[in-house]
Formats: structure tokens, C-alpha cells, sequence
């Protein structure tokens, strides 16, 4: 896909991570939030920058420490409640 | 939002001790955590549970150095993703720098894929493929960015402590999380948009 970047929308991509880590200074935050109000294709990166750190979060709460992981953790600790079985 | 460890008390005069069952609590706690980072970290099980393994005998034989000045997670992280890093070295396939290519030669990085594609149902965008495009993408980070991204952004540290567990500045950290969060975001686009329904133009 090819578009224009110009300046401002350089300028937001920049921010954007200060943005959404809640960092950029107030006036800042006016003029980006002016600028995705009106650039599409900066809002779409946002919208999908933003989706992507959330995919990745909840990818991360779905994993789950394995009961057979944490024996053997437990048991190379010498902490089993299993039998050490080397 | 973010799963963070239970704030158990660490009685760390029993731990320096060696006294087992505050070890276990230790181990209880944060076992889960640890786990996942060298899951995400290095992309595959065995890697993750040898990872944790090491972390925690690592952990219960220097735990005399461990001083208390800092929180006790960011020091079992920092022990693991020095293991993961150790590991990820000794393989023998070469790493491409696949952060190259979205970046302008003074460092910029300029987002190509510019599809919207978060109206996609959750059931998709969580579905099993999915999420196995998830861990390629961030597989396909460069380690450091990796780093980065996986202690803000999966264990939901604060700036201040993902820097202190790299051992590199707060700026530094921010560099590397917007290089891994912008280049995540490309590699799923460009996943996601081909899931997207036919549009008219
Ligand atoms: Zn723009």
C-alpha cells in the first residue's frame, strides 16, 4: 500500500507508543488525537498497533504452567512431592 | 488486565537460609511467570520448563547475592532471560534481522501494511492458528526487542523495571519496545489481512 508520509504523520508513529503507555504530555496528546481524527491511515496503525499489544497479552494469559512441568520443577529443587527419579 | 505475581511475602532471611518451604512459596509464586517468558522467549516447551529449571537452581544457589534492594521478580526474570539468551546464542540457525526492512536508514520505522483489521471476530484473532501466528511474529523479533516487549507488554512490567532488568536506560527500553510493538504490528497485519472478508472497492 502506498501513501504519503508526510511530517505529521512521521511525528505521530513516533508518539504513538508514549501515547499508548499513557507518557506523551497533554498538548501532545491534543495534536495527535487532532491528527488520527483526521489521517485515516495513521488511525488504522493506531487501532491495530493497539490491538496487537492486546492479542499478545492475552496470548500470554492463556498459557498456564504445566502440572508435569512443575513437578520436575519441584523435584530438580529437591522440593518434590514426587520422587526424584534420576 | 495483565497477570502479574501474587504479592506473597518473601521472607528472605528464610530463603537465604536455604529454609525449603519459603523456597517453595518462592518457587510457587513465580514459577508460572518464568515459565512463560522462556515459552515466548524461546517458542518452544522444552526450552521453557529447561529455562525454568535453570532459573530456580540458579536462583537457590546465589540467593545470598540477591540483596532485596530490587523486587525479587525482577531478579528471577533477569536470571532468566540471561538463561534464554545463553540458549538462544548456542543455536545454530542464524538469526535474521528481521527488524530491518521497516526501518529508514536514520532509524525511522514506517508502517507499510496499513489494513484495519481489528473488526475481525475474537474467536479468530484468538483461534489456535492464530495464536501460533502470534508466536512467530514475535519469534521473529530480534532478542533484545523480544525482551523488551515480552516484560512491558506479557508480564506487564512498569518501564522503570523492565529497564532495571535488562540492565539498560528507560529511553533505551522505549526504543526497543516501539521497534518490537511496530514491527509486531506489521507481521500480524500482514497475517490478519489475508483472514479479512472480500471487500468491494
Ligand atoms: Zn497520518
Amino acid at each position: 500500500m502506498n501513501h504519503q508520509h508526510h511530517t505529521n504523520c512521521q511525528d505521530t508513529i513516533q508518539q504513538l507508543n508514549a501515547y499508548l503507555d499513557d507518557e506523551l504530555d497533554p498538548q501532545l496528546c491534543a495534536q495527535l488525537e487532532a491528527h488520527l481524527e483526521s489521517c485515516t491511515d495513521c488511525h488504522i496503525v493506531y487501532n491495530t498497533l493497539k490491538k496487537t499489544i492486546q492479542l499478545c497479552q492475552s496470548d500470554g494469559e492463556e498459557v498456564a504452567l504445566p502440572a508435569d512441568v512443575r513437578q520436575r520443577l519441584l523435584a530438580s529443587l529437591g522440593l518434590g512431592e514426587v520422587d526424584d527419579t534420576e | 488486565m495483565r497477570k502479574q505475581a501474587p504479592n506473597v511475602e518473601i521472607d528472605l532471611s528464610a530463603l537465604q537460609r536455604k529454609d525449603k518451604g519459603a523456597f517453595a512459596r518462592l518457587v510457587d509464586a513465580h514459577s508460572p511467570q518464568i515459565y512463560r517468558l522462556g515459552l515466548k522467549m524461546l517458542g518452544n516447551e522444552q526450552d521453557a520448563e529447561d529455562v525454568l529449571q535453570e532459573t530456580f537452581i540458579k536462583a537457590y544457589q546465589n540467593i545470598e547475592s540477591f540483596e532485596g534492594r530490587s523486587k525479587i521478580s525482577t531478579w528471577l526474570y533477569r536470571i532468566a532471560l540471561n538463561e534464554s539468551l545463553m540458549r538462544l546464542r548456542k543455536r545454530t540457525d542464524a538469526q535474521v534481522d528481521l527488524d530491518a526492512g521497516i526501518e529508514t536508514d536514520d532509524g525511522e520505522i514506517i508502517p507499510r501494511q496499513i489494513v484495519d483489521w481489528c473488526c475481525l471476530p475474537e474467536k479468530e484473532l484468538m483461534s489456535h492458528e492464530s495464536r501460533q501466528a502470534i508466536q512467530r511474529a514475535i519469534t521473529a523479533l530480534s532478542d533484545a526487542n523480544r525482551a523488551a516487549f515480552l516484560l512491558r507488554d506479557v508480564e506487564g512490567l512498569s518501564t522503570r523495571e523492565a529497564a532495571e532488568v535488562l540492565e539498560i536506560s528507560e529511553s533505551a527500553l522505549k526504543v526497543r519496545l516501539m521497534r518490537a510493538r511496530l514491527k509486531l504490528r506489521e507481521l500480524l497485519t500482514e497475517y490478519f489481512s489475508e483472514r479479512m472478508p472480500e471487500s468491494t472497492p
